[in-house]
């Protein structure tokens, strides 16, 4: 891949929001996924639960700092795919799973690895906010007292800048240390949003971030998904078309726990190679 | 018809039902208190002193006269043929007649304290201002008048018992016990603390040398080093013995002379008054400021004569340790066996087996706890303890018998299945988001736990922990086996190393109860303390109780995420 092409499709996406597609031609589109540098890679994945089959044979490839959308109808599976890239699906008994995941070329699944460093590196936000029961700034430093870092002015610095990051700081720099449980939810979403970026993690997966909020707290946390991208690689399950149109540079559509279509965004919504994608976006099912 | 079924389908006659259950509930509770109250607390009141003829048929057609001086405790009725078949010829025509219970105290005299009366034969009923009520070390209250005050036998004031206006010499008694009660005050002090702190460093030397021996390093050196310190001691020892000698003699010098009822003279030892009042005289504000004294000796001091008299202070200290000891023991155990059975055991066969048998600990009955303490804990783990850290003390058990440290262990592992319940009810309680949320920032499933999970499952442990103390503090049976006893003054807390006397035996409110209600030679008078120590017992209880709710309440404040 060249350094213009690069450029060109940075420069491409700050406008995503308003892409005349018809104005496009193919060569001046995103990139494929495939051409470039991809960070975590996905091959001939399948996921159990006890006997029942979640994900068949699953091969993708997710490219650094871009965002990528699961969109599906419920239970397609896109949650379950999620969560194998932290091994959330550890906890969960009776779940198998074969195939294989690479974090930057390494097997996450392997023996050597250390799951809490891996799930440092790839971060995760839920649903629904789930803040600690303990003050703003503790929620924000908790990842970085887990690593044993204590420092008052290595955590003051932290827990600003990932606020700022998290676009939460001027809302709630007067009163870092009243309880998180006093935010409002799309606060409460931005602020562990900020304590994942905190631990600097390399992956950031949000598992339907927006879907407990209103849509000025979800506009928020959308804006805020544009500004992460410049320095994580983002992974976005949503319900939400629009918001999967609107955030993502590539999708991924899954339907029945197999990998349907994965293409760019563009591609995805304004020409799918397949039938069932097509219908899926133009609402004849799910 | 209609309406009668729409009545019952709109609820109100389970709102009803539910609202009668609950005030049924409550009435029983403050009744429960009242009655406790009422009895108990009456006991404190300084009652006025009766003085009164008593003329009373004998079996042979005579009569016996009496003159009875003394406190009016409780009337009731009784019949005829009861009080003919105890030897008082009544008249059988009449069915009932009233008698009377009489605190006639002076038991060095009568031999008993109360005494029945039939009303019928009560005559010339008076309470003059000038008898006298005391209340002594030995032989419970004395009533009677004032006559003389002797200061080392020798006639100091003398006053007419018949003259209620003559009260100098009750006057210079009240100087007098004022002054005894000063030098007993220093009495108590000297015994207590400073010959208490020698026999300590003597009894110390003794088993240090003891010790030495046992070891075959007792050098020449270390018994002389062992010697003059004993020596040092001894010679403070001496010093302290003539002050006490001296103060014992100070103490003895007044007299008083005292007329009780039927003429009888008597002397008295100064000494032997703790208090002294004339309490027909007094009025209400008087009356209240000796109440208060007395709820206040009941409340701060030691027991006497056989724990009818004087205070509990020892009791609800060893309630209040034994207590606060079965928690520290309790909690941490508790909590880290829910912890593993929770949230690090194999949720299989086994577990689930381990489960059901803490469910049914908690259904064991506590004497059999008592027995396995006394097997286990002292009879196997004391003995050994001793064998390995007091040697050179045996063959006296340090550890080998019961005391505070086994008692409390005993009660921790009666109470421990409730902890370990409600520790597991809350920790299956913490949302699973938190779990994963702390999860995903890297953290260990320790690290969660000890940052997360557990600061919001601290509301449910103490929850067990209320459940524990409330459980604990009421238990008598099993204790009597590990450690409580009936008179225990010195507290198992003091001024000598090593401070907490784990080893000591101890009093409690519950065994105290039972001890004064069963075991007391004087069941009368015990009768209102029985009532007043299990008011205290509840009030105590109740006490530990809203202290462990208001640390609930403080962390379920700060830790209120549990609706997510």
């Amino acid at each position: 891949m060249t350094e213009s092409t690069t450029e060109y499709a940075q420069a491409n996406r700050s406008k995503f929001k308003k892409i005349d597609m018809s104005k496009l031609s193919s060569h001046e589109q995103t990139p494929s996924a495939e051409d470039l540098p991809s960070c975590l890679r996905v091959t001939d994945l399948n996921l159990y639960y006890g006997q029942a089959r979640a994900l068949t044979d699953i091969n993708l490839s997710i490219p650094s700092q871009r965002v990528t959308a699961f969109i599906g109808p419920s239970g397609c599976g896109k949650s379950s795919l999620l969560r194998c890239f932290n091994r959330m699906n550890d906890l969960v008994d009776g779940c198998v799973i074969k195939g294989s995941i690479t974090l930057d070329g390494a097997d996450i699944y392997h023996r050597s690895i250390d799951v809490a460093d891996l799930r440092r590196r790839v971060g995760m936000v839920f649903q629904k906010p789930n803040p600690f029961p303990k003050s703003i700034y503790e929620n924000v430093a908790y990842g970085l007292r887990i690593q044993g870092i204590n420092k008052k002015r290595i955590l003051d610095e932290s827990v600003e800048k990932s606020l700022h990051a998290a676009a939460l700081w001027d809302e709630v720099k007067d009163r870092l240390h009243d309880s998180a449980l006093g935010l409002s939810g799309g606060q409460q979403q931005r602020l562990v949003i900020a304590r994942t970026v905190a631990v600097e993690p390399e992956v950031l997966l949000l598992d339907e971030p927006a879907s407990a909020l209103d849509p000025i707290s979800t506009l928020k946390i959308e804006e805020l998904i544009n500004e992460l991208k410049e320095r994580y690689t983002i992974i976005i399950v949503t319900h939400n078309m629009q918001q999967a149109a609107r955030v993502s540079d590539f999708t991924a559509f899954m339907y029945m726990g197999k990998m349907i279509e994965f293409d760019t965004a563009d591609n995805i919504f304004t020409n799918p190679a397949e039938k069932q994608t097509e219908d899926y976006i133009t609402g004849r099912y799910g | 018809m209609t309406t009668i079924k729409k009545f019952f389908a709109s609820g109100t006659p389970w709102i009803w039902a539910n609202a009668g259950a609950v005030a049924i509930s409550i009435i029983m509770t403050v009744g429960l208190l009242l009655l406790l109250a009422v009895n108990g607390l009456g006991h404190f009141w300084p009652k006025d002193l009766m003085l009164a003829n008593y003329l009373q048929p004998t079996s042979d057609g005579q009569s016996l006269q009496r003159e009875i001086i003394g406190e009016r405790i409780d009337r009731e009725e009784v019949s005829a043929e009861r009080i003919i078949s105890s030897g008082i010829p009544v008249d059988a025509a009449q069915l009932m007649y009233e008698r009377e219970l009489v605190k006639i105290g002076n038991r060095d005299l009568n031999g008993s304290d109360f005494t029945w009366l039939l009303s019928d034969f009560l005559s010339d009923i008076r309470f003059p201002e000038n008898l006298t009520a005391f209340e002594r070390r030995e032989w419970g209250n004395f009533y009677g008048y004032v006559r003389e005050v002797k200061e080392a036998g020798n006639s100091v004031v003398v006053s007419d018992p018949a003259s209620p206006a003559d009260s100098a010499a009750w006057n210079e008694l009240n100087v007098r016990i004022e002054r005894a009660l000063a030098i007993h005050e220093e009495i108590v002090a000297l015994e207590r603390v400073e010959i208490g702190e020698v026999n300590h460093a003597l009894e110390r030397l003794r088993l240090e040398q003891r010790g030495l021996e046992l070891r075959d390093a007792a050098t020449a050196e270390s018994l002389e080093a062992i010697a003059a310190e004993r020596a040092e001691w001894d010679s403070r020892y001496e010093v302290l013995q003539t002050r006490l000698n001296e103060l014992y003699a100070e103490i003895e010098r007044d007299t008083v002379v005292m007329l009780a009822m039927n003429g009888e003279e008597t002397e008295i030892n100064v000494s032997e008054i703790v208090r002294a009042y004339q309490p027909n005289g007094l009025h209400i504000g008087s009356k209240l400021v000796i109440y208060a004294q007395k709820l206040w000796e009941f409340l701060s001091d030691e027991p006497r004569e056989a724990n009818t008299e004087g205070g509990i202070f020892p009791a609800i200290f060893g309630t209040v340790t034994m207590v606060l000891l079965m928690s520290v023991f309790v909690s941490p155990f508790g909590v880290i066996a829910a912890v593993y059975l929770r949230e690090y055991a194999k949720q299989g066969f086994v577990t689930r087996t381990i489960r059901i048998a803490v469910n049914n600990l908690a259904g064991v009955p506590s004497i059999v706890y008592g027995v396995f303490g006394l097997g286990f804990f002292i009879y196997f783990l004391g003995a050994e303890v001793d064998q390995a850290f007091y040697p050179e003390a045996l063959p006296a058990p340090t550890f080998g018998t019961p005391g505070l440290l086994w008692a409390s262990l005993t009660l921790a592992l009666l109470t421990v299945p409730v902890v370990i319940v409600s520790t597991e009810e809350g920790l299956a309680r913490i949302p699973r988001s938190l779990r994963e949320g702390s999860l995903a920032l890297g953290a260990t499933k320790f690290e969660t736990l000890w940052r997360v999970v557990l600061p919001m499952a601290s509301p449910a442990m103490m929850t067990g922990l209320i459940l524990a103390v409330a459980r604990a503090a009421g238990e008598v049976a099993p204790l009597m086996l590990v450690g409580v006893v009936k008179l225990a003054p010195a507290l198992p807390v003091d001024g000598n190393y090593p401070y907490f006397h784990l080893d000591q035996k101890f009093m409690h409110l519950g065994f105290h109860i039972y001890d004064v209600g069963f075991q007391s030679p004087n069941v009368e008078a015990a009768r209102p303390l029985v009532f007043a120590t299990a008011l205290l017992l509840v009030i105590v209880i109740a006490a530990l109780n809203q202290l462990a709710v208001s640390i609930r309440n403080r962390l379920r404040e700060k830790f209120k995420a549990l609706d997510m």
